[in-house]
């Protein structure tokens, strides 16, 4: 909250006081700022205009495309109260004054209601320095799609300007425990990528793990102790059916857990421990059979799979400590990967296959790690001392994580090192699970 | 004071299984003299308790029985370690004795851990500790149907907060007796 300007906070108030205005089941309690971004592109966002006399839409799109920006890391958006001027059409633009406050790059626009509940919103990306447009766009949504809406501006500005996709327009699932009436209760939250409109897919009496996304964003797989002990099931993300078609596919004598989609979409990887010890599993859904992939008396879990499907990361303690190690998804001789430090666990690959997330023990305490696959280099990217369950955004340039222990989120990128804690609803989060694009 | 505590326990346990003679089939188990002894107690506290086991063992009445090892139901670790420490492993023969004695009592062992680390590992080390303890209850005479293990890892918190107070509390396995 230090370095943050009064301004820059109350727009993120307001993004809060708005978003509990939205929903009735699980609200946003927090949000606050304390990364700190290096080397980021200085951007403008105007709040945008809104025609006549009307009053603002329930959201507040230029503060969700700020909020967007700022989090990557790559951009640090300046502060309304900075603003010399406020235009919304090119035509109105003094890049002079622009380019005194060191800003690359400006976001103009304006929102127009109309008749029956829609809005028309427009805006604009411009090149302060050339004094030119880089893009525009007008859109028609309706009132509940103004957040989507920001979230897909924020992903046009950032492709126009980093040359990468990026991954605002997505989703994470997380899980939360809380008490209600004295007693502990746990829900698997479906959330925007940047925390807001949770929503629960799943309430129990008994702890929920581990959630998984398919890799076509339909299928969630987690691991449920509604039966008294660690089973793990799979459901529909987005559905109509009353009562969910919930399915339990792994309730083997023993520990089931840690399950994983394979990229078909058809398979989970999964630890069970039906043979006296956890070793990796692959169970394929339809027909049921299991195949196993490793055999040792150590403890293996949290397999995760290669983008290609070929191989699968998993972490185990066969060489003392917990290390993270890959071995052929059909089975094989596992290769160990990470050398650095005596505990590294919840591996995590990058969308692109080439980086490594990871927990990683220092003195420090557990820090999200990530390890650059082919130079072995490693990167400590939080602070610890209880951080973990890292996840990767489908572009590769974020990582959800469990921040500190406290059953906080948060978000860091891989490049500039913003690290700020994600809006979250009531309660304890943990075991963040970024969705595919 | 782990000693004294001991003998103090193993005192009170030979007054109350003194009392006790309403159980049978225990002849073929060890005498809680030589368990005690094994553990370290002096002999003559074991020599009392010696003499009780002849008379019969434990009985139900004895899990609510502040004074007797069966009221012991939740066994320490140490940090990432599934390691019976030997007070834990007296209190669990004397649960085995319980088991041996009663073979229509079931009994679930609950493996948990601290908050530390990898919550899927923690799930994993979690099933460690419950089983650890079903061998030695096995060992100690009780039967394989009369046990079930279950870990809960690190979800299931005996003590809220982020220290080593909480830490210590949560590393444990917890006997839950059907009743």
């Amino acid at each position: 909250m230090l370095k943050q300007s009064p301004t820059r906070l109350f727009a993120l108030l307001l993004l809060a006081a708005l978003t509990l205005t939205g929903r009735a089941a699980a609200q946003p309690i927090t949000i606050e700022i304390t990364g700190a971004s290096e080397a980021a592109i200085p951007i403008a966002v105007v709040p945008f205009r809104v025609a006549g006399n009307s009053a603002p839409p329930s959201q507040d799109v230029a503060g969700i495309i700020t909020n967007n920006l700022r989090r990557s890391g790559q951009f640090e958006p300046i502060a309304t109260s900075d603003m010399l001027s406020r235009p919304s059409r090119l035509d109105e633009v003094q890049f002079p004054q622009w380019r005194a406050l060191g800003v690359d790059n400006l976001v103009i626009g304006s929102i127009q209601p109309l008749a029956g509940g829609d809005y028309q919103l427009r805006f604009e990306l411009l090149d302060v320095y050339k004094g030119s447009r880089l893009l525009e766009k007008t859109y028609r949504v309706s009132a509940n799609s103004l957040r989507d809406l920001g979230h897909n501006i924020s992903d046009l500005i950032y492709q126009a300007i980093t040359g990468q996709p990026g991954a605002f327009n997505t989703k994470v699932l997380y899980v939360t425990e809380f008490k209600e009436a004295g007693k502990r209760k746990y829900q698997l939250i479906h959330a925007d990528a940047d925390g807001e409109r949770p929503q629960a897919l799943l309430t129990s009496n008994e702890p929920i793990m581990s959630p998984a996304w398919s890799a076509n964003r339909q299928q969630v797989a987690y691991v449920s102790f509604e039966g008294g002990r660690a089973e793990v099931w799979t459901q529909p993300v987005y559905t109509a059916q009353r009562p969910v078609p919930r399915r339990k596919v792994a309730a083997f004598p023993g520990l089931n857990s840690a399950p994983a989609w394979a990229p078909d979409g058809r398979r989970l990887a999964l630890t069970l421990s039906k043979d006296g010890n956890p070793d990796i599993y692959v169970l394929d859904l339809d027909t049921g059979r299991l195949t196993q992939v490793t055999r040792h008396w150590s403890i293996d879990t949290s397999p995760v799979w290669t983008p290609d499907g070929r191989s699968i990361i998993f972490m185990s303690e066969r060489a003392g400590g917990a290390q993270i190690y890959r071995v052929p998804a059909s089975g094989g001789e596992a290769q160990r990967l990470t050398f650095t430090g005596r505990y590294n666990a919840d591996p995590a690959i990058s969308p692109d296959g080439k980086q490594l997330a990871m927990v990683h023990r220092t003195e420090r305490g557990d820090q999200i790690a990530v390890m650059d696959l082919e130079t072995q280099q490693l990167r400590v990217l939080t602070q610890g001392p209880l951080d973990g369950g890292p996840s990767f955004a489908p572009n590769g340039s974020m990582l959800v994580y469990g921040r500190g222990g406290g059953g906080r989120l948060a978000t860091v990128s891989l490049y500039g090192r913003a690290d700020q804690p994600l809006a979250l609803t009531h309660g304890a989060a943990r075991s963040p699970a970024w969705s595919p694009r | 004071m782990n000693l004294i505590r001991l003998v103090a326990a193993a005192a009170m346990l030979a007054l109350i299984s003194g009392c006790a003679t309403q159980q049978g089939g225990v002849g073929s188990e060890p005498a809680p003299v030589e368990e005690r002894a094994a553990t370290g107690v002096e002999t003559n506290a074991g020599a009392q308790a010696g003499g009780a086991s002849a008379a019969g063992g434990y009985t139900s009445a004895d899990l609510d029985n502040p004074a007797s090892l069966l009221s012991q139901r939740v066994i320490y670790f140490a940090f990432d370690s599934n390691d019976i420490s030997p007070d834990a492993a007296a209190v669990l023969e004397a649960h085995s004795r319980y088991l041996a004695a009663h073979p229509e009592v079931r009994v679930s062992v609950e493996g948990h851990t601290d908050e530390r680390g990898s919550q899927e590992y923690n799930l994993a080390l979690g099933e460690r500790r419950a089983e650890a303890v079903k061998r030695v209850l096995l060992l100690n005479g009780a039967l394989a149907n009369q046990i079930q293990s279950v870990s809960f890892g690190e979800e299931k918190p005996a003590m809220e907060g982020s220290n080593e107070a909480a830490w210590s509390q949560n590393r444990r396995a917890e006997l839950v007796y059907q009743r």
